[in-house]
């Protein structure tokens, strides 16, 4: 018994202990991310526009999240009578759900031991597959069925014509999105996270980062911001926000809901947001490598990549208008589509004839 | 390995109920979602034979890209729950002669798979096999050398498809 009860304050030297405590991390650093995300929308959306923005609750608005979760959970739930209750219920849930599994394969630094509190390196990722890139966009891909499903159960016409422009508008930009990624994993030769992002370490010519932004100039750099535009396209976010767009749709897919069934559409898209700022971070901006800090301390260089990246987010949302839809869709599909082919076949005909 | 057996039966309810729920009820938006969880029973069904890449591109594929299609047609058609009463007197497939014939169809698909895995249920399957038959490089080489053939004349088979479709499309706007 008491060796049990010392047993409990030693470092845990059981892998599975460390594996379940990093699930657990990634699991609320996700949602604490998405609150975090929300107050900083308000936050540089107000320093953009010189507001003040959130302000009342706790020093300078900071605990405004808690405030608006607790508003959330204390609101009625209300289901629109001729909504098709059992879809209605499900369609949040996928939408939340698959947006936490996206994040399982994503890998968020080196392998620590927690400065030497563990007995055993832990990897600071939750599975790592050998086609873990592909694995984000096919749960990605599954997320959309959320949204529509959302718009198609509410039996609402703002929720329909949201539901309906969502799935074109993913389906159209799913194409340049995946195209952008096989680049990577052509550059790399490797479909795993781990693996991308290590064959990124080290530097050329002694200065230049060698990460894949910057290979084959200036194909990775082009492959960057078409993942990056499609990314935000993917997400849902301004300036391509049409499944939500207020001034013609009121809410888009998610007018009819309420309370937490409204509040986990709004989680998914922040973390839709982490995930691929993150995923941008890992196949195209090195991942945990960068210099000064040695790779037990990767992480933060991560993080802050992925902060850089989420400020671009909230830069774009707040400075650029929102495209036409047809514009939207003539820029996925003639312009995004054939660039990040002919960039793909350029960035193969390079690895086959250099060897890169 | 009692896992993996388990996990097999769980994913083969997943796709068998699936498939199932997909014609045993009604209303064509519950359909298309009752054919993405067998998609996904699949997918997993494709992990336990150590074929990742083939379960992730099913899920890219099917799930994450024709059957978003399938929805969205569903959707803007509007299409309404099927009346069943009605239905059933009016449709030509319930007429006995079109039953009779799927019966029919379905007894020789029963008779086939029943001899097919009394014939080959034994053998030891993928796992017998290297292990490195699922990286994807491999795939691609055999995809390219060996299988060149069925490949092309797939893709052809494809764009006659589309080409058809769009032709049938466009019939009505001219």
């Amino acid at each position: 018994m008491l060796d049990f009860v010392s047993s409990l304050f030693r470092p845990p030297n059981n892998w599975w202990v460390a594996y379940a405590a990093v699930v657990g991390i990634v699991f609320m650093a996700l949602q604490i991310s998405a609150a975090v995300m929300v107050y900083f929308e308000r936050k540089v959306a107000a320093w953009m526009q010189q507001r003040y923005g959130p302000t009342l609750v706790g020093p300078s608005g900071t605990l405004q999240p808690i405030a608006d979760v607790v508003k959330l959970i204390f609101k009625e739930e209300l289901r629109p009578k001729s909504a098709d209750a059992l879809l209605f219920s499900l369609a949040p849930i996928i939408s939340v759900a698959t947006c936490f599994i996206a994040f399982a394969p994503v890998p968020f630094g080196a392998t620590t031991t927690l400065f030497g509190w563990l007995d055993e390196p832990v990897a600071l990722q939750v599975a790592d597959l050998n086609v873990g890139v592909l694995v984000v966009f096919a749960v990605a891909s599954i997320g959309v069925y959320g949204i529509v499903i959302a718009g198609w159960a509410s039996n609402s016409k703002y929720s329909l014509l949201g539901g309906l422009r969502s799935s074109a508008q993913m389906i159209s930009y799913e194409l340049a999105y995946g195209m952008a990624l096989a680049t990577v994993i052509v550059l790399a030769g490797s479909m795993s996270f781990r693996e991308i992002v290590d064959a990124q370490a080290g530097t050329w010519f002694g200065f230049l980062p060698k990460w894949n932004v910057f290979a084959v100039f200036p194909f990775g750099l082009i492959a960057f911001l078409l993942f990056f535009t499609a990314g935000v396209a993917e997400t849902n976010r301004a300036p391509f926000d049409f499944p939500e767009a207020e001034q013609e749709l009121v809410a888009g897919y998610h007018t009819e809901y309420s309370s937490m069934r409204f509040a986990m559409f709004f989680m998914a898209e922040y973390i839709n947001m982490v995930t691929v700022s993150a995923v941008a971070v890992n196949l195209f901006l090195g991942g945990w490598h960068g210099p000064f800090l040695g790779p037990e301390y990767g992480w933060i260089w991560f993080l802050l990549k992925t902060a850089v990246l989420l400020f671009v987010y909230l830069w774009l949302r707040w400075t650029l208008p929102r495209v036409r839809y047809d514009q939207l869709m003539t820029l996925g599909w003639k312009v995004l589509l054939p660039v990040a082919t002919l960039n793909l076949l350029a960035v193969a005909a390079g690895v086959i004839a250099f060897g890169l | 390995m009692a896992s993996d057996l388990v996990l097999f039966y769980l994913f083969a309810a997943i796709t068998v109920g699936g498939a199932l729920a997909v014609i045993g009820q009604r209303n064509p938006v519950y359909s298309v979602m009752a054919i993405v969880g067998a998609f996904c029973g699949l997918s997993g069904l494709y992990v336990l034979l150590e074929a990742p890449f083939v379960a992730v591109v099913q899920i890219i594929i099917y799930a994450g890209a024709i059957l978003v299609l399938f929805l969205f047609t569903v959707m803007l058609l509007n299409a309404s729950r099927e009346d069943g009463a009605e239905w059933d007197r009016t449709h030509p497939y319930y007429r006995p002669g079109p039953t009779r014939v799927g019966g029919l169809l379905a007894l020789v698909l029963l008779g086939q798979l029943v001899w097919t895995l009394t014939r080959f249920g034994a053998v030891g399957g993928v796992g017998d096999q290297q292990p490195a038959a699922s990286s994807v490089r491999l795939l691609g080489r055999v995809l390219f050398t060996d299988y060149m053939f069925a490949f092309e004349v797939t893709s052809i088979l494809i764009i006659a498809a589309m080409v058809g479709a769009v032709v049938l499309a466009g019939k009505r706007g001219n």
